[in-house]
C-alpha cells in the first residue's frame, strides 16, 4: 500500500496551504477522523487553482498533494476526467489493474491501487478528490457566467 | 492458574487458556502470527461459547416462552437458564432485574427512553437536567442528547483533567437538586481509566438522582457487583466478554422496572392485548419485546460461565499486571504520547497513544502488516480526541489471553513503524 511515491507525497506536499479561491469546502472521513478545508479557482473553465489544509493519515495527505498536482491547469473536463478515473480504480477493491490508458489519465495517483484493497482506508484516498467534486459544484453554481461543461 | 514469569506476579497461565481460543491460532499476513490487542473493541470466543451455540441450533432451537414442545421448553430453560448466571455474575439481588438487550447501546437507549416516558418522580423534561462525563462513549452520549432535545432537559457533563481522570472538583455544582439521572462509564473505553464510583454515586443519591453505570468495559474484565457499586441501573456488552454479538444486558433495580413504562412493544411484553389497550408482562419481559437473541443469550451464558471458571479477580489481576509492564515499556518507546493515566493505578487493560505526528491510521496499517491488530480512530468517544487535542489515538488493549510476549511485539512493531515514516 505504502508506494514510494505515496510516501514521497506525505512528506512533501503539493500546493499546501490555504489560498483565495471561488469555492471552500470543509470534508471530514467520520470513520477515523481525517479532515480536508480544500478551495478551488477557476480561471474560466481552467482549474486555477486547488489549495488546501488538512489533517489525516499518509494516503489522505498524500491523495490530496497529487489532486493538487493533477488538476491544476487542466481544463474542468479533463479534470472531471481524472477525478472519475481515480473514483473507478478506489472503487474497484483490488481488482483492477491500470492498463496504460488508465496510467496516462492518472500519472502518481495510479501509485494508490493498492490502497483499493483496503476498504477501510479507501475514504481516506477518496476525501480530498470529493471535497473537490463537490466544491467545483458550488464554484460553478456560484458563478453562473461560467459553462457548465457537464 | 498462573504462571511464574519473574517480575510480573498475578498473569494467567495463557499457554492453556489460549488453547480455548481457536482464533489466536491464526496466521496473517504470510505466516505471522495474529497478535490481537482489539479486546477493547471485541474479545474472542472460546470454544466453550462457540460449542454452547452450535449445541443449542443443532439440538434445541425454537421460540421461547410460547410452544408446549420439548425443543421450545428446551429452549426456554437454556434461555431464562442464561439470565441465572448473568444475575449471578453481577451480584444482582433478583433474576427478574436482567434485562436482554442487544448491546451496551441498546441498553442505555433503553433507559433513556424509559426516563423521557416515565411519570414523577422520574420524569426528565425540561425543568430537569441530566449529567454525564467528556468521558463517554457515543453511546452514552447520543442517547442522553436525544432525550434533552426531545424534552427541553439541560444537558451537563463532567470534564477531564489533563492526565485522563474526570474533573470532579466541581462535583456539586454539576449534580445539583434539578439532576434526575447521572450516567458515566465504570472503565474508559479509550483512555482505561477506572471512575471513582462511590464519590458520584453518594452525591447523586443526595439529591435523588437515578444513577445509570456503563460498564462495557468493567464487565469483562473485573469483578462487577451492581449491589456494591449502588447504581440504579448497569449496562453492559456481550461480545466484549467472550460471548457473541448480538446479546447486551441492562441491569435495573426491581422497584423502578415496575413503575417505568416500557419502551419497544410487541410479542412477549404484554400481559393481555385488546384492540383498545394493552397490560403488560412484568419485568424483565415487559422490557423484551419480539423474539430476544436467544442463542446469543445461551453464548452469553456460556461465556459467563467460562470467565466465572477462570475467576474476575485471576483476570483483573492479570491485566493489570499486564497493563503495568505495558505502559512502562510504552514509555520507552521515542515519541509516544500515552493519552489516559500514566501508571497502572485504577487503570483497565486499554491503552491509547499517539506516536509523534504520525497519524494512527498509518500506526494501525503497519502494525497490522506484522500480524499485530490494534484500533485506530476517535473509539467512539470524540470529545476526549477533542479535549486532548489530537485527531484520533491508537489503542491497544488487552484480556485474559494478552501475553508480555505479545506487549513486546507491540513495542518492536512501533519501532518498525517510527523508521517506516521517519
Amino acid at each position: 500500500m505504502y508506494q514510494e511515491v505515496i510516501l514521497d507525497h506525505y512528506k512533501n506536499p503539493h500546493g499546501r496551504g490555504l489560498r483565495d479561491g471561488d469555492a471552500e469546502v470543509h470534508h471530514v472521513n467520520p470513520t477515523c477522523g481525517d479532515e480536508i478545508t480544500l478551495r478551488v479557482r477557476y480561471d474560466g473553465d481552467t482549474v486555477a487553482d486547488v489549495s488546501y489544509e488538512g489533517q489525516g493519515c499518509s494516503i489522505s495527505q498524500a491523495s490530496a498533494s497529487v489532486l493538487n498536482e493533477l488538476l491544476v491547469g487542466k481544463n474542468l473536463a479533463e479534470a472531471r476526467r481524472v477525478q472519475e478515473t481515480f473514483l473507478e480504480l478506489m472503487q474497484s477493491k483490488g481488482q483492477l489493474t491500470p492498463d496504460d490508458a488508465m496510467e496516462d489519465v492518472l500519472e502518481d495517483a495510479v501509485a494508490f491501487a493498492g490502497v483499493s484493497k483496503y476498504p477501510a482506508r479507501v475514504k481516506c484516498a477518496l476525501l480530498s478528490w470529493m471535497a473537490w467534486k463537490d466544491a467545483t459544484a458550488q464554484a460553478l453554481g456560484e458563478s453562473p457566467v461560467k459553462e457548465k461543461t457537464a | 492458574m498462573t504462571s511464574s514469569r519473574p517480575g510480573l506476579p498475578g498473569l494467567l497461565d495463557t499457554e492453556a487458556i489460549r488453547k480455548d481460543f481457536p482464533v489466536l491460532d491464526r496466521q496473517i499476513h504470510d505466516g505471522k502470527r495474529l497478535v490481537y490487542l482489539d479486546n477493547a473493541a471485541t474479545s474472542q470466543k472460546p470454544r466453550q461459547v462457540l460449542d454452547a451455540l452450535n449445541t443449542y441450533y443443532e439440538r434445541h432451537n425454537a421460540n421461547v416462552h410460547r410452544g408446549v414442545h420439548v425443543l421450545a421448553e428446551e429452549a426456554t430453560a437454556l434461555y431464562e437458564g442464561a439470565r441465572d448466571k448473568v444475575a449471578a455474575f453481577v451480584n444482582a439481588p433478583s433474576r427478574d432485574e436482567v434485562i436482554f438487550t442487544k448491546n451496551a447501546s441498546e441498553s442505555l437507549n433503553l433507559v433513556a427512553n424509559m426516563l423521557g416516558w416515565a411519570d414523577e418522580p422520574y420524569r426528565v423534561d425540561h425543568e430537569t437536567e441530566i449529567v454525564i462525563t467528556e468521558m463517554e462513549h457515543h453511546s452514552n452520549i447520543v442517547p442522553w442528547q436525544l432525550l434533552a432535545q426531545r424534552t427541553g432537559a439541560k444537558l451537563k457533563w463532567f470534564g477531564l483533567t489533563d492526565d485522563g481522570r474526570l474533573d470532579l472538583s466541581n462535583l456539586d455544582e454539576v449534580i445539583t437538586e434539578k439532576t434526575k439521572v447521572v450516567s458515566f462509564t465504570l472503565v474508559s473505553n479509550i483512555m482505561g481509566t477506572v471512575n471513582p464510583v462511590e464519590e458520584i454515586v453518594r452525591r447523586a443519591q443526595e439529591v435523588n438522582a437515578l444513577v445509570v453505570v456503563d460498564a462495557s468495559q468493567a464487565a469483562p474484565h473485573m469483578v462487577l457487583d451492581v449491589q456494591a457499586i449502588q447504581a440504579d441501573f448497569v449496562a453492559f456488552t456481550g461480545h466484549k466478554m467472550c460471548g457473541p454479538t448480538g446479546i447486551g444486558v441492562l441491569w435495573g433495580r426491581q422497584e423502578l422496572l415496575e413503575d417505568l413504562p416500557p419502551f419497544l412493544g410487541g410479542g412477549e411484553m404484554i400481559e393481555t392485548v385488546s384492540m383498545h389497550s394493552s397490560t403488560y408482562a412484568p419485568a424483565p419481559h415487559k422490557f423484551e419485546a419480539g423474539t430476544p437473541p436467544i442463542a446469543q443469550a445461551v453464548g452469553l451464558g456460556a461465556a459467563v460461565d467460562y470467565l466465572s471458571g477462570i475467576g474476575m479477580d485471576a483476570i483483573a489481576a492479570h491485566e493489570h499486571a499486564l497493563t503495568g509492564y505495558a505502559v512502562q515499556r510504552l514509555q520507552d518507546v521515542p515519541d509516544l504520547r500515552i493519552i489516559g493515566p500514566g501508571t497502572a493505578e485504577d487503570r483497565g487493560a486499554a491503552i491509547s497513544f499517539v506516536l509523534g505526528d504520525i497519524h494512527p491510521h498509518d500506526v494501525g496499517q503497519v502494525l497490522d502488516e506484522q500480524g499485530i491488530a490494534v484500533r485506530v480512530g476517535h473509539h467512539c468517544a470524540r470529545p476526549v480526541c477533542l479535549r486532548y487535542g489530537i485527531p484520533a489515538t491508537t489503542r491497544a488493549s488487552f484480556y485474559l489471553y494478552s501475553t508480555p510476549a505479545e506487549v513486546d511485539a507491540l513495542v518492536e512493531g512501533l519501532e518498525y513503524v517510527r523508521n517506516f515514516f521517519g
